[in-house]
């Protein structure tokens, strides 16, 4: 079988689909909106997907958690709707609209019957233009996000990541959690929900997808009707910050049998030259639904985990080389042993080139395979425009992997891994973490 | 409405109402093995699944865990491929691979380019029947899923919590045992119990294969029949029949403190009936009756008056687990806000169910509902490799695809008055387990620097 098997590979990867075959139309609003689309009438609903640019990292130093809490808000009363009234007008239409910040941008995914689709984006222009944010609504929900920080404090994976993320950017937003700290949270005003929602979402700063059954025309229309009425200049970003953050292990001790380990150190913006050699280098280190070395190493040949990675952090002021795994308290420094090993000798020495390839093989077989429903396309069609990229990148995404080099990698990899400069938080009662680690 | 805490209530939540029963076309290869395509063009893709009719409530007495186990076990060495062989093929292919493991079922699935899904089903049914079971790499596994254990239950209070409730719920059922096993015999499982359980129940009579994507039904027919037919039945396959529960006369209670609790709560959960082939009318009036008790996070009965009226709930829901083989669970679950005790949180959830006993159903809450339900036919077209894998979990649990797609059919039919006379049956004096998750006062985690 093991001959077929290599028969059927061999043949396989110049059959692979070498780009996604969809068909984007770059749309702009009578009002000037832009959006992309991909058409398709076969069932009869739109998915839509807006992305404001700015997110929590707008947040004044002494309003952190507004956007937050504000993105909780929109859907607790819009117009002449109390919170109850608009999920019964919500749900009477079998629409789903749902609201989301992150540090760099408040997602707005929404789905909509073709049946009553004017009626819902009636219901998503209230939401978003005209929140209601009473009082008693700001006083339940402000009690909801108590209760997410007080969990956040008490989930080894949260503690990790935060205490990672305010050694790294100290005062700077990135360094905060975007749900604020329990202080500043009680404090929010109305007022400062208010500005947060002013700020937070404008038409001059957003990327909108759409996919599904409509037409550009009707897109157009629907576009303006949701967004018309929304302001259309935006408040200046933070600026960039650099991961400040020197090699070397710090444990917050937590009961727990297992520790999680996070860690990182900086690492490289989408518009670099080498961003795909970086991409693919990620990929063979400890990318994602592939047998990376971290897998291999850390997982297969020592059960010292059940699962880890590593990711190329694309957030828009800090770019990040960053990692995660869990392992029992009694394993976890040999786990990062392991990782820093890994770490160094892909730094000097590259890739393999069965590395390589199987690496270009996975990635530009598997980017097609994403673009498998109405509301996936309108999500990645919003983050493209949100991160400036041309419409025809789908197309040559898997060319520019397809270019990437073995020089090209081991270059990268000389420039990004640093191992001596990687930060382990470690979140546990891990034994054997002692100085000169 | 955030949702302030993460439940680990080890029920299925009802993700989407409806099981949109698609253009599934059905047929049975000689040696037994059913076969179920569900065709979608939009995409070159195809989703290729075989599950099994095992799961951890099969397992021997004292070897829980080992369905689990052997999930993981069937991505190492066959007798034509290496250890890994198989997900590196598939990621070679550009596709993604996966298993999982529940009490009831046991499924692996590749993603990947339709052209291709005659080498999945080649790798799959290689691994039917020719797993090689190596002492180091099984001991090596057995550490793995020691790990998985340690990161998903010993780690979480809600894991641990989830487990206690289950173990105290089912007094003679396996549902009552986790599925990822106890670790004292997780600790102790070895190369003879996988290759027994992997005898005994990995035979293509045992199997359903279904693929999704842009395949026809004669493509996939030709395949399966290339692929799958060769490997004999088993002809001697063992019955399902596990140790049903007594009635349950007598209520429980548990209480679980840990340092690790954010936000402490209630949950009540009992035996409730679940889906029967042929007879789906009372569990589709429980899935009614768990929507309009806590679906909805701002319109069910208990977000409107627990949290939103009365502001005495953080978070309020109920569960309802509708496709199991055998009898599964109904639950409530209450999270008071700051200065409301456990207490009192369950003493609202019973508030809520008396009022609801007496007052009956809203009628316009009831209209939304059953049109959301007809809606999700529409948005369950989207997502081919939900539908199969609905399709999975629906034949897997002894249903047969005349109830899958009759099934939004049993919805839409459900009455007020079915819902109301199944809730009376339902809480007419029921037993039931009720738990409370606790913290002990907790200090602050403090950061230490012991390096560089």
């Amino acid at each position: 079988m093991i001959a077929r098997i290599a028969a059927a590979l061999l043949g396989v990867v110049l059959a692979l689909p070498a780009q996604a075959t969809i068909d984007i139309q770059e749309v702009t609003s009578p009002g000037g909106i832009d959006a992309w689309l991909v058409q398709d009438p076969s069932i009869p609903f739109v998915a839509l997907e807006f992305w404001f640019v700015g997110g929590a990292a707008l947040d004044p130093a002494e309003a952190r958690g507004a956007t937050y809490l504000m993105t909780g808000l929109l859907e607790e009363g819009a117009g002449d709707m109390d919170a109850q009234a608009f999920a019964e007008a919500v749900e009477g239409l079998a629409a789903s609209f749902s609201f989301d910040s992150g540090r760099d941008s408040v997602t707005i995914s929404a789905r909509m019957l073709t049946q009553n689709r004017d009626e819902a984006a009636d219901l998503l222009r209230a939401a978003l233009v005209e929140p209601v944010f009473d009082q008693t609504a700001i006083d339940r929900v402000r009690g909801q996000v108590l209760s997410i920080i007080e969990g956040n404090a008490r989930d080894p994976n949260d503690i990790a990541s935060s205490t990672f993320s305010a050694m790294a950017y100290g005062d700077h937003p990135y360094g905060a959690p975007q749900e604020g700290s329990a202080d500043s949270v009680a404090a929010l005003t109305r007022d400062d929900i208010v500005a947060a929602h002013r700020a937070a979402l404008t038409r001059g700063r957003v990327a909108v997808g759409a996919a599904g059954d409509i037409t550009a025309e009707d897109l157009g229309l629907l576009i303006d009707r949701i967004l018309g009425d929304l302001p259309q200049d935006a408040p200046p970003r933070p600026g960039p910050v650099a991961l400040d953050l020197a090699g070397g292990v710090t444990v917050v001790d937590f009961p727990s049998p297992q520790s999680v380990a996070f860690f990182g150190h900086a690492g490289i913006e989408r518009d670099d030259p080498d961003f795909f050699a970086a991409f693919v280098l990620n990929q063979v280190l400890g990318g994602s639904g592939f047998r990376s070395r971290l897998m291999t190493e850390v997982r297969e040949e020592r059960g010292l985990t059940y699962g880890i990675g590593s990711f190329l952090s694309l957030a828009d002021l800090s770019p990040a080389m960053l990692g995660q795994f869990s392992s029992s308290n009694d394993l976890v420094a040999e786990a990062i042993e392991v990782v820093r090993a890994q770490w160094a000798d892909l730094a000097a020495n590259g890739i393999t080139q069965d590395e390589l390839d199987a690496a270009k093989r996975y990635m530009t077989g598997e980017y097609p395979l994403r673009f498998d429903g109405n509301g996936t396309i309108a999500g990645i069609l919003a983050a493209m425009q949100s991160d400036d990229m041309p419409v025809d990148y789908i197309t040559n995404r898997n060319t520019y992997v397809e270019a990437v080099t073995l020089d090209d990698v081991a270059r990268v990899a000389a420039r990004l891994l640093q191992p001596e400069a990687l930060h382990f938080v470690v979140v546990g009662q891990p034994q054997g973490l002692s100085p000169g680690n | 409405m955030l949702r302030p805490v993460t439940l680990a209530l080890g029920l299925t939540l009802l993700p989407v109402l409806a099981l949109a029963a698609g253009e599934a076309e059905e047929f049975f290869l000689d040696n037994g093995m059913q076969v179920v395509v569900i065709e979608d063009n939009r995409v070159p893709v195809v989703t290729h699944m075989v599950w099994y009719r095992v799961g951890a409530a099969d397992e021997p007495p004292g070897q829980s865990g080992i369905a689990h186990f052997v999930e993981h076990l069937m991505f190492k060495a066959t007798d034509d491929m290496a250890s890994g062989e198989f997900s590196r093929v598939v990621g070679a292919n550009g596709g993604s691979d996966n298993a999982f493991t529940s009490w009831d079922y046991t499924g692996y699935f590749q993603r990947i380019a339709s052209d291709r899904l005659g080498l999945m089903m080649q790798m799959e049914a290689d691994r039917m029947r020719d797993l090689v079971f190596d002492p180091v790499e099984v001991a090596t596994e057995r550490s793995v899923i020691l790990e998985e254990r340690a990161q998903r239950t010993d780690s979480s209070a809600g894991g641990l919590f989830n487990e206690q409730m289950r173990a105290a719920l089912f007094l003679n059922h396996p549902y009552g045992i986790p599925i990822i096993g106890w670790r004292h015999e997780m600790e102790t499982l070895g190369i003879d119990e996988a290759r027994a359980f992997y005898d005994r129940w990995y035979h293509p009579d045992n199997a359903i294969l279904i693929v999704a994507g842009d395949v026809s039904a004669e493509e996939v027919r030709a395949l399966a029949e290339e692929h799958y037919g060769p490997i004999p039945a088993s002809g001697a396959l063992p019955d399902r029949a596990r140790p049903q529960e007594p009635p349950h006369i007598a209520d429980r209670r548990l209480d679980f403190a840990d340092e690790r609790v954010a936000n402490p709560y209630v949950s009540i959960q009992m035996l409730a009936p679940v889906r029967e082939p042929g007879d789906q009318a009372e569990a589709a009036a429980l899935v009614y009756l768990a929507e309009i008790l806590g679906g909805s996070g701002q319109t069910s009965i208990f977000a409107r008056r627990l949290q939103v009226e009365e502001q005495r709930s953080l978070y309020a829901s109920a569960f309802y687990d509708s496709t199991s083989v055998d009898p599964s669970s109904f639950g409530l679950v209450n999270v008071p806000v700051p200065g409301v005790s456990l207490e009192e949180a369950e003493a609202d959830l019973w508030r809520m169910i008396d009022g609801f006993l007496q007052d009956g159903i809203d009628p316009d809450q009831f209209a939304r509902i059953q049109f959301r339900i007809e809606a999700g036919e529409i948005y369950e077209e989207d997502n081919a490799q939900g539908l199969a894998r609905a399709y999975g979990v629906d034949l897997t649990t002894g249903l047969s695809l005349a109830d899958v797609e009759s099934w939004t059919e049993t919805l839409s039919a459900v009455t007020p008055e079915d819902v109301m006379d199944a809730a009376r049956r339902l809480f007419d004096d029921p037993s039931t387990v009720t738990g409370y998750l606790m913290r002990p006062d907790m200090p602050q985690a403090s950061a230490m620097e012991v390096s560089q």
